[in-house]
């Protein structure tokens, strides 16, 4: 081949700028179809997606800050009870002091009191008890009489003047002993 | 490549370089041929990219996760880049929603069919063929007039082609000049920038590939076969250039797109 031939080959091909129109129509209806199914199927999943995104991103801030501000509200709320129940306690221990104080006053009184009550009915009991052993007294010294009486009798029946004397001198004594009895 | 077999062929010592007949390859289903459709490699890469994109992100989005898996977080990136690198930042917070879809659809489909260049056995980028392109471009041009036509009414075309600003004397020059910069001048190159760079990367590939096969193959000296693997050293770096422009290309082409629909949504703002 020389150079003729290859002018002349040149010749033969085809205009790069003159189209084929069913090329132009292949590549129109293909990219038709490929915008399509782009507005119908891809572009809304992609947009979808990275709105989900958006949404899941902001979203879970909200989320923390939203647990955060609930979080510092317990906080303060416990802070605030622990105080409250501080002060509960300290009120309680202090109403128990005085209550305890209070307590113990009351059960001194009594106590006092108890023991001036068994103290006096102690008394009044030996009281009772010195009037009774008193009576029976009187009544033995009664018998103890007519016994003495009756031996008297028996000796004054043969010693008058004698006999005189032993009553003489028995109702003395019972006089000075009754005497002593009613000073006691 | 097929298309190197011809010329190869007829070896005569001459090197023929490949031409722009060989980015068309012959037609897969023979009996379409009589009516002229072409339906060859490239249409199907056009369709296998729609296959793939539709795939990807629907597979990828499916089970929708707050802590993405990497396929998540990879197709979340290159939506978000899209999202919010060229349409939010472009078309502005208030008026970018709507036109995600579109930019998204633009930006990775011409993205995914010029990286089919830089892949072993596909290797071409469909938009090098100017049929693609052009319809790209019509699509999108045909979209902007209709938002700007749709946000202003009929008081759009005098909004786009008069600027604002411009003393009384100038404006029997400048109108003239904005008819033909925004109604005629934008879609040819908003579509010829991205068909012919990646038409030109194409040629380069073949260029090398052709050059270094003549150099190894054909030629006998010693010192020509050494400059054949040095072609092929050469094209590796072609090769990632071309990937960059690739990447580039898909970018600027999604940014245009929305710089032009801004303009419309906002032709009354400048």
């Amino acid at each position: 081949m020389n150079s003729t031939e290859f002018i002349l080959a040149a010749g033969e091909s085809v205009n790069p700028l003159l189209p084929n129109p069913w090329e132009i129509l292949v590549t129109g209806v293909g990219f038709a179809v490929l915008l399509f199914i782009v507005i119908k199927v891809i572009a809304p999943k992609f947009e979808q997606s990275y709105e989900d995104r958006v949404t899941a991103i902001e979203g879970g801030l909200e989320k923390a800050e939203a647990a955060q501000k609930e979080a510092e509200e317990t906080l303060a709320q416990y802070k605030a009870q622990l105080l409250e129940a501080r002060t509960e306690a300290n009120r309680i221990r202090e109403e128990a002091r005085s209550e305890g104080a209070q307590i113990l006053a009351d059960l001194k009184t009594k106590a006092t009191d108890e023991a001036t009550r068994i103290t006096e009915q102690a008394q009044r009991q030996i009281e009772a008890e010195r009037t009774s052993a008193l009576a029976s007294l009187r009544s033995d010294v009664g018998s103890l009489a007519t016994e003495l009486a009756s031996k008297i009798v028996d000796e004054a029946l043969q010693d008058d003047t004698r006999a005189q004397r032993v009553v003489n001198s028995f109702l003395t004594d019972l006089e000075a002993q009754q005497n002593a009895g009613a000073s006691n | 490549m097929f298309a190197f077999a011809l010329p190869m062929a007829s070896e005569e010592g001459g090197f023929i370089p490949p031409s722009v007949s060989d980015t068309h390859l012959p037609d897969i289903f023979p009996w379409m041929v009589e009516y002229g459709t072409g339906f060859g490699k490239q249409m199907l890469m056009i369709v296998l990219s729609i296959v793939l994109i539709t795939w990807f992100f629907t597979a990828a989005i499916k089970n929708p996760k707050l802590v993405p898996s990497k396929t998540q977080y990879l197709a979340e990136s290159g939506y978000a880049f899209v999202r919010n690198g060229i349409g939010r930042d472009i078309i502005g917070e208030k008026n970018f929603r709507p036109w995600i879809p579109l930019l998204f659809a633009t930006f990775f489909f011409v993205l995914l069919n010029n990286l089919f260049g830089a892949i072993p056995f596909l290797q071409i980028p469909s938009f090098s063929h100017a049929g693609s392109a052009y319809a790209m471009a019509i699509i999108i041009y045909g979209t902007w007039i209709a938002v700007g036509l749709k946000n202003h009414g009929i008081r759009y075309f005098k909004l786009a082609v008069v600027p604002s600003g411009v003393p009384g004397w100038i404006m029997p020059l400048m109108i003239p000049l904005e008819i033909i910069s925004n109604f005629i001048v934008r879609p040819l190159t908003h579509s010829l920038r991205l068909m012919a760079t990646m038409l030109a990367g194409h040629m380069i590939v073949m260029l090398a590939a052709a050059g270094a096969r003549h150099l190894i193959v054909v030629q006998d000296s010693l010192a020509m076969n050494g400059l054949g693997i040095l072609v092929i050293l050469g094209s590796v770096a072609m090769y990632f250039l071309e990937l960059l422009i690739m990447v580039l290309q898909a970018f600027v082409f999604a940014l245009l797109t929305a710089i032009y629909l801004q303009g419309a949504i906002e032709a009354d703002a400048h």
